[in-house]
């Protein structure tokens, strides 16, 4: 039995179901960020003291970070586009360097984390880089996701192109939402743990 | 013949959408250099806290309208993430219900 609506769009809602599916879990997405934004405000308001995040995290490796998830985020529209366009080899290319630059961003962290308990700096020293640590961890585990996905599409799951492109075009738009969903997480967590 | 032309329009319509796509990056790249700058002006926190969300909202903005098509989206996609957005106002705003040592506001 076939999944229904994966191109066609339903009548009531006007939209294919696989959107509303993404657009539901990034809604919860956002409850689970905002709950953790939540506690770092009432744990900020509620300290004597709060450091400057720059005198303990590093900022130049940061604003790097930040410029290598936004351009991941464009690579990874181009690659949405490219097959809107029917070119396959720019999408596999366009999602190559997506996945990459996911990797870049995730080893600048290794480095960064690893430093920090070099300097033995934990989430256990003090409540700041409990919540640092916290949020930055689950947000590479999101980067993780987001990746495992974007691979499969870059590999194993491409082969869907040449049956149904319009299905696999809307799979890609559906992981893209996710990934820029990332992105917008971490301009947020950067200003918020990094500069403040 | 119609589908040439449709074909030609479609092609048209994505061009432009890449065209969008570089200046939201350039415009993203822009207001990242300007966060880092003004965090280098030390200046007072509820100040510092103001600024730096705006320029958050505003690239924040800038991908959830272009990259994630948000501005062109249909009414239950709007209609989902503002019921989102005002469980989010009340989660952020229960902490501002405290006090500084955690109790609730009488």
């Amino acid at each position: 039995m076939d999944i229904p609506y994966t191109v066609e769009v339903r009548q009531d809602t006007g939209l294919i179901n696989g959107k509303i599916g993404i657009w539901l879990f990034l809604a919860s997405e956002v409850m689970l960020f905002g709950a953790l934004f939540a506690s770092y405000i009432l744990i900020r308001t509620g300290s004597q003291s709060w450091p400057r995040g720059d005198t303990i995290l590093n900022v130049p490796l940061a604003t790097i970070n930040t410029i290598v998830l936004i351009t991941s985020s464009v690579t990874m529209v181009m690659a949405w586009a490219s097959l809107m366009r029917r070119r396959f080899e720019t999408f596999r290319l366009y999602m190559g360097g997506t996945i990459l630059l996911g990797l870049v961003f995730l080893i600048i962290k290794f480095f960064e984390y690893s430093h920090k308990f070099e300097t033995g700096l934990y989430p256990s020293t003090n409540n700041f880089l409990a919540i640092y640590f916290t949020l930055t961890g689950l947000h590479g585990l999101h980067v993780i996701g987001g990746m495992a996905v974007n691979a499969y599409f870059w590999g194993p799951g491409a082969k869907l192109w040449k049956t149904n492109p319009e299905w696999f075009t809307n799979r890609v738009e559906h992981s893209g939402l996710f990934w820029h969903f990332v992105d917008l997480v971490w301009i947020f967590l950067f200003p918020t743990l990094y500069l403040l | 013949m119609s589908d040439t032309v449709e074909h030609v329009d479609h092609a048209v319509d994505i061009d432009r959408h890449v065209r969008i796509y570089i200046t939201v990056f350039v415009a993203l790249m822009a207001l990242t250099i300007i966060t880092v700058a003004i965090s280098r002006l030390h200046l007072p926190v509820p100040i510092a806290v103001t600024v730096a969300l705006l320029v958050a909202t505003v690239k924040g903005t800038l991908v959830a309208c272009y990259f994630m098509h948000l501005i062109s989206e249909k009414k239950l996609i709007y209609a989902v993430l503002g019921v989102t957005v005002a469980f989010f106002v009340v989660l952020l705003a229960l902490p501002v219900l405290t006090t500084s040592n955690g109790y609730w506001i009488h």
